[in-house]
């Protein structure tokens, strides 16, 4: 039987470490959805996901309560909307009244953002997708609650450059758009390469076409407990470090499996995946860039912060792998600048720049997540950097995103406040040489070769 | 069978068990074990209790356990075993 020094571990996780589940996504495929009448494609997204989702909400709540671990955000994720829309849709504003009734419906359930207004372009564009893609700033400047992602480039095709190109500009118009809001829309924007079909995590998160009908997928989180766990092996080898972030991710892991079953019993939806990225927020102590620190880096940045994050997210993954039935998702440690307030001092003290955060990029998940850079960086330059990351996704076979926001009227040394999970973030400095040149050529980066690793 | 860990932690004062033991009672619920610790100066006790046969659910007990918790001064809670078990034992 489980002994109290068990139970004060698990309590002292939830009250002092931050340990929670960060999110129930449901996952509901929009594809039975689809007509050529715009007015009948609204009603039936918003009465299907009023339908499948209405009971989401309080369950998550109900299970929070039953098991006493907090259960962040409840979530929805639904097929890309180029995908339902593209038989309706003639112009970009008739996609945003699609962008709308998602917002009506997320208000409805209750969930605090629902992800899939997005598109996969990975080797091409329809016309379709183009125009969802040039909907997005007015969608993100009229919605509250729609997330948006763009799938540029994988593995298996390539990168699309022309994609890139039109994302550099479209980022730059969301800014715009939402200027007012300290171009607050742009956090609601990622740019992928190899997108997972699977995500539950926002605002990356849609429901791919591989998928059942409904499903329900679960984010854990914990940093804290990790960086606390970490606390007892200070000075130890490496060998030691690793065995304790396994064992401390598999603890984490199996909370969120656990959640994730119940909830799927519950709502009688079938359990996809568990994702086992260490996903921080700006609170005290629930931070990815202090375990780094805790392994024994001065600040995040330092030298040695590329091999300490690879044999972080090595571990977590290797303790959770064994904890979940399915594991999926983006499934690593997240480096979101904004959300961590670690990041955000390393910024501040000049010991973290977006090269140092690209190479990070290249041993975890995601990518260049919630930086904010001045807002009169050039549509080129968006697009360069998307085009380097999209290239480390492409040939390294892993996930990789871009989620920058260029804050329009603001510059380097200056800060933007997004509230609640998004933080806050120093604007950082972007390299002033142009690839004009390189991002104008457009066509598309061919699918590398599968062997000759090196 | 619906096993529950209720764990009571805080001050150590006259009649917490009692007070406890005495809403369990009253909501016809049963315990199986308990055991009691001080950790760091703090009075820390789990009971593992059968909920199966209470008519409320386990988020009112939860519930009012916290609010009981608060007249007598400490923190009360009340959690499907569970979370305990999957995270501690493979």
């Amino acid at each position: 039987m489980i002994n109290i020094f068990e139970v004060n571990e698990t309590n002292k996780m939830i009250e002092q470490e931050n340990l929670d589940v960060r999110t129930i996504t449901m996952g509901i495929s929009l594809l039975d959805c689809i007509d050529s009448d715009l007015e009948k494609v609204n009603q039936k997204i918003y009465n299907k996901i009023t339908t499948c989702a209405k009971d989401l909400v309080s369950t998550g709540d109900k299970i929070a309560t039953e098991y006493g671990i907090p259960i962040v955000n409840k979530r929805i994720s639904v097929t890309p909307i180029a995908l339902v829309g593209g038989a309706a849709c003639r112009t970009p504003e008739d996609f945003v009244t699609i962008a709308k009734t998602l917002d009506r419906a997320a208000h409805t359930v209750g969930v605090n953002f629902i992800g899939g207004y997005s598109a996969l372009v990975s080797k091409g564009m329809t016309p379709a997708e183009e125009l969802l893609i040039n909907s997005i700033p007015q969608a993100l400047a009229q919605t509250e609650r729609v997330c948006s992602s763009v799938n540029v480039g994988s593995t298996r095709t390539g990168i699309n450059m022309d994609a890139v190109k039109l994302m550099g500009e479209i980022i730059l118009k969301t800014a715009e758009a939402t200027k007012e809001q300290d171009s607050l829309g742009c956090a609601k924007l990622v740019v992928f390469c190899n997108a997972p079909d699977d995500n539950p995590f926002m605002a990356g998160a849609f429901h791919g076409v591989t998928e059942a009908d409904t499903i329900i997928n679960v984010g854990v989180s914990g940093p804290g407990v990790v960086k606390t766990a970490l606390e007892k092996v200070r000075g130890k080898d490496f060998e030691t470090l690793c065995e304790m972030i396994k064992r401390t991710a598999f603890k984490v892991t199996r909370v969120g499996q656990l959640v994730a079953l119940e909830a799927s019993k519950r709502l009688g939806v079938k359990f996809g995946i568990v994702d086992l990225s260490l996903a921080p927020t700006p609170a005290v102590g629930d931070s990815v860039a202090e375990i780094l620190e805790e392994i024994g880096l001065e600040r995040v940045g330092a030298p040695g912060t590329t091999a300490a994050l690879a044999l972080l997210n090595d571990q977590v993954k290797k303790g959770g792998v064994m904890a979940s039935t399915a594991v999926g998702g983006l499934s690593g440690a997240f480096i979101p600048v904004s959300e961590d307030q670690g990041m955000i001092d390393a910024v501040n003290a000049g010991a973290l720049g977006i090269e140092k955060l690209e190479a990070m990029t290249c041993v975890c998940s995601v990518g260049l997540d919630m930086i904010a850079i001045p807002g009169d960086t050039k549509a080129s330059t968006i697009s360069g950097i998307i085009a380097d990351e999209a290239a480390i996704g492409m040939i390294n076979q892993k996930t990789t995103a871009v989620r920058l926001i260029p804050v329009i009227g603001k510059g380097v040394g200056e800060t933007v406040e997004f509230g609640g999970l998004l933080g806050y973030a120093p604007i950082m400095p972007v390299n002033q040489f142009s690839c004009d040149a390189f991002v104008q050529r457009g066509g598309r980066i061919p699918a590398p070769i599968h062997s000759f690793k090196n | 069978m619906k096993k529950t860990i209720i764990t009571v932690v805080g001050n150590d004062t006259v009649g917490i068990i009692a007070k406890v033991c005495t809403y369990l009672a009253d909501n016809r619920v049963n315990i199986l074990d308990i055991s009691q610790t001080i950790v760091q100066g703090y009075f820390n006790m789990m009971m593992v209790a059968d909920t199966g046969a209470s008519e409320k659910d386990t988020g009112t007990l939860s519930e009012e356990l916290s609010a009981l918790g608060d007249e007598i001064g400490v923190v009360i809670r009340c959690q499907h075993e569970d979370i305990f078990n999957k995270m501690h034992r493979i």
